[in-house]
């Protein structure tokens, strides 16, 4: 082996599907190189084969349904195909680690962080206890982890999303891996704690020198990270480069389109509003729980998940409430449709008091709010077919039945589904897709508000964009008020005029989005803007200067 | 501290559920018909009507319900649960003399059960599909399908009558006099039928529930974690998928300690093992109310005492839950 070997080699890969699926080969023919102390990003939409890579470079494919067919993996030279799996398990977890998407689910809910730590350690050394013990010390400081000689003892759930992904590294890094493979290692995370750890990610991987192969959808993140770049569609290689040319000067059609669908992060020229009427007013709205407690387990604190907020919504307008996990933007979604009862405060749709409407007058008012939630498959029934879905609402609310499907079928059209789509049933659909017939739904009772609790957040960058397209298209066409909570900027900047950004129950920051993004007031508005993944990559404008 | 908090919250809330037990209990066993004047009565060959009402003056079942039922809860707070007018002897005794070997039976049975069932549960899912899962399953299904009734005569039929190995009932031989160590295998081998009587479909119960949650937990993200870490199968079985796999079982186990007792009336009287469970058959034969009052009140409180347990064994094996 020499100094120029590289850390990983894959060459003509080949990974079988099972039969029945969509295509015959999950990778084709796929090849990639991952040199010392290089970022490697493989990027791909969702399955593109992206993860069955790394499954495959660990050989901890779900075999035999999934199994390697061809080609060759070379960890520093060595191959790896023909290995019997005992000297395997010696490279994993020792010469190649892996860091997974979802930190939760991903370490063992039963054994303390210093424990699934200390594994690594005696599975691949002969160290005593107490040297193990030093050394899983010394992981926890290196990852960052505040008072790490408690956070040994802590279990999984005991410690934050970004601490346990911190654990899961310093588990990867225990053995000073040659390779590390990240599968999306920060899309379960917010903005900030993203940033935070990919800036690890790099620190740790430059201080120890080994190869990344990092594992993503996200070019925000490509832009943060990478040193090459690799796209993946439906298991074929279309481009690979530096992350310069791949990011700048895109070549592929399939990458050009992907780059296209990315959202700028500068806002389009504001609109004004200032004649329209106010549809939707919350008015120093309020909103505590509290925690559930018995009558001798003793009090527990209350949380405030929505803490004085007040903001107006005109009609035609958009306002996006931003916000990391936690910071109440989805209770504020939920109290102003009444989903939630409030605790305090106001709220009035079209002038009418929402929160104190009685039951009928409730079921009247609803007809003009209506939602759009995150997870299309969760919030349509199963079933039930398309064209019963949208219609539902429409005949509770005295439509004949006949009439609500007729007008169902219109709506189809008007999301740009084929009427086809009426008879059948939701899990027949894409993500996008079910997302459009979510979106049709709302749509039937002719509403006059719009809440969408991050209705792009589980779908693919080009669908994502899609979408973003036709809620901008039908807030225009039907004169709509969108109220639009998100934890995403760069969708937040492309759709809403203006945007509320909520930290920990309360609105820190309100203003023309515009503004907000040029000039934030509050340093929590700053502390989230500048950890967007590639916020100083602006993607380039390829449709318009196509080669 | 903390702790002597939660077992004495637990404590408390028992108590409304033993009443609610107690009170129920009393009004259904009023319903049925027939008292003990009326069996003692049976058993003497018949008395003239004044005899009658004078013994039912003096048992009190001459007054309302409602006054029975007063009376007896008043006394019952004091734990004292009567007189047992078939076995001449206050109930809390002919209790005690019993529940030794009730407890025997059941602890036995499910000891036997649980270690068996799971490890079973555990083999057959790490070889899922094979021959080895399939004897494993189809036989479970077998001990699933089977009344204990049936498997108790046959057992009685093979081991006993035919090839003379076990003893055919009771719970020690009768007129040996056996001390010490010699005592105990005796008793044993008293105890060997009555507990496969009593375990087997059990046994099944937690073998079907094992193997599908170890297949369910070897799906989870933490075991291809633990796997790309470089654990090997065993250490995973052992450090990963079994400890959270026996979580649903250890809930089972708990809420089925209940059914066992109702499962030893059954057994014991088919094996005349002197147990809660036979006396609770014979009481219900003989009328004898005060003692079926005694085991119901017995029984409940070893549910619950049980039920306790199974939640503090849950707390141990599962990290996220706090006892509060």
């Amino acid at each position: 082996m020499t100094a120029e070997t590289p850390v990983l080699q894959i060459e003509d890969l080949r990974v079988a599907l099972p039969e029945g699926s969509d295509r015959p080969l999950a990778l084709d023919r796929l090849s990639l190189e991952v040199k010392r102390g290089e970022i490697v990003c493989l990027v791909g939409e969702s399955g593109s084969g992206k993860s069955l890579a790394a499954g495959a470079v660990m050989r901890l494919l779900p075999e035999p349904a999934v199994r390697m067919t061809g080609g060759r993996i070379l960890l520093e030279g060595q191959d790896l195909a023909g290995l019997p799996e005992r000297e395997m398990r010696r490279l994993r977890g020792n010469r190649m680690a892996m860091v997974f998407q979802e930190p939760m689910t991903a370490l063992n809910p039963q054994k303390t962080v210093g424990w699934q730590i200390d594994e690594v350690l005696k599975l691949h050394t002969d160290l005593g206890r107490k040297a193990r013990a030093e050394r899983t010390l010394r992981m926890l400081e290196q990852v960052h982890i505040p008072d790490p000689r408690s956070a040994i003892h802590a279990y999984p759930h005991q410690v934050s999303g970004g601490q346990r992904q911190r654990v899961m590294i310093a588990m990867a890094l225990a053995m000073d891996p040659r390779l590390i493979i990240a599968d999306e290692p920060t899309t379960a995370l917010d903005v900030t704690t993203q940033l935070q750890i990919l800036r690890l990610i790099r620190e740790l991987q430059e201080g120890h020198g080994s190869g990344v192969l990092f594992i993503t959808h996200d070019f925000g993140v490509v832009a943060e990270i990478a040193d090459r770049v690799a796209v993946l569609r439906r298991g074929e290689l279309v481009e690979q480069g530096t992350a310069d040319e791949v990011l700048n000067r895109p070549r592929h059609p399939y990458t050009r389109a992907l780059i296209a669908a990315v959202p700028g992060l500068t806002p389009p020229a504001p609109r004004s509003f200032a004649d329209a009427p106010v549809v939707l007013r919350a008015d120093r709205m309020l909103k505590t729980f509290k925690a559930r407690g018995g009558l001798l387990s003793g009090r527990r604190e209350a949380v405030a998940a929505v803490d004085d907020v007040s903001f107006d919504l005109r009609r035609g307008e958009t306002l996006g409430i931003v916000g990391e996990s936690g910071s109440g933007k989805t209770t504020v979604s939920r109290c102003v449709t009444r989903l939630l009862d409030a605790d305090g405060g106001r709220v009035e749709l079209d002038g009418r008091d929402i929160l104190n409407a009685s039951g009928r007058e409730l079921r009247a008012m609803r007809s003009k709010i209506q939602m759009v939630f995150q997870d299309p498959m969760a919030s349509l029934n199963p079933r039930k077919r398309v064209v019963d879905l949208i219609a539902q609402g429409p005949i509770v609310h005295g439509t004949p039945p006949r009439e609500a499907r007729d007008q169902a079928r219109e709506l189809l059209r008007l999301v740009e589904l084929s009427p086809a789509a009426a008879e059948r049933y939701p899990h027949e659909f894409s993500g996008g897709q079910r997302q459009r017939i979510g979106i049709a739904r709302a749509l039937a009772l002719e509403p006059k508000v719009i809440v969408a609790d991050e209705p792009v957040s589980a779908l693919d960058v080009s669908v994502q964009a899609q979408v973003l397209r036709l809620l901008a298209d039908l807030r225009e066409r039907l004169d709509l008020s969108l109220l639009f909570v998100t934890h995403d900027l760069r969708v937040a900047a492309q759709l809403c005029d203006r945007v509320a950004v909520m930290e920990k129950g309360r609105v820190v920051e309100m203003g023309v989005t515009a503004d907000v993004f040029a000039e934030p007031q509050h340093e929590y508005t700053r502390k989230l803007l500048s950890s967007i993944p590639g916020r100083d990559w602006t993607p380039p404008d390829v449709r318009d200067n196509a080669a | 501290m903390p702790f002597l908090i939660y077992a004495l919250r637990r404590a408390l809330q028992a108590v409304p559920v033993i009443l609610m037990i107690m009170v129920g209990a009393f009004l259904l066993l009023k319903l049925a018909p027939g008292d003990t004047v009326d069996a003692l009565v049976g058993d003497m060959g018949g008395a003239d009507a004044q005899f009658i009402a004078r013994l039912r003056a003096e048992y009190g079942l001459d007054q309302p319900v409602w006054v029975q039922l007063w009376r007896y809860l008043a006394k019952m707070a004091q734990f004292d649960f009567g007189w047992s007018y078939v076995y001449e002897q206050p109930v809390s005794v002919v209790l005690l003399d019993r529940l030794g070997v009730t407890l025997m039976l059941m602890c036995a049975s499910l000891f036997f059960a649980f270690t068996i069932g799971v490890a079973l549960g555990a083999i057959a899912a790490r070889r899922a599909y094979s021959v080895t899962d399939n004897v494993i399953s189809t036989l479970g299904l077998v001990f699933y399908a089977t009344p204990s009734f049936f498997l108790s005569l046959m057992m009685i039929v093979v081991f006993s009558v035919k090839l003379g190995w076990l003893p055919v009932g009771g719970i020690r031989t009768i007129a040996a006099f056996y001390t010490g160590w010699d005592h105990v295998l005796d008793v044993a081998r008293h105890l060997v039928m009555p507990t496969a009587a009593l375990s087997l479909i059990y046994l099944a119960f937690y073998l079907r529930l094992m193997r599908a949650s170890v297949l369910e937990v070897a799906e989870l993200d933490f075991v291809r974690t633990a796997r790309a870490k470089g654990a090997g199968e065993g250490r995973l079985m052992f450090h990963h998928i079994m400890r959270n796999a026996l979580l649903p079982v250890v809930t089972l186990l708990g809420l089925q300690f209940s059914t066992l007792l109702g499962g030893s009336v059954v057994v014991e009287t088919i094996f005349s093992l002197p147990g809660l469970g036979q006396l609770a058959y014979q009481s219900v034969i003989q009328r004898d109310m005060n003692t079926l009052m005694g085991i119901i009140f017995l029984s409940s409180v070893v549910v619950i005492v049980v039920n306790f347990l199974t939640d503090l064994l849950y707390a141990r094996l599962d990290s996220r839950i706090e006892l509060s």
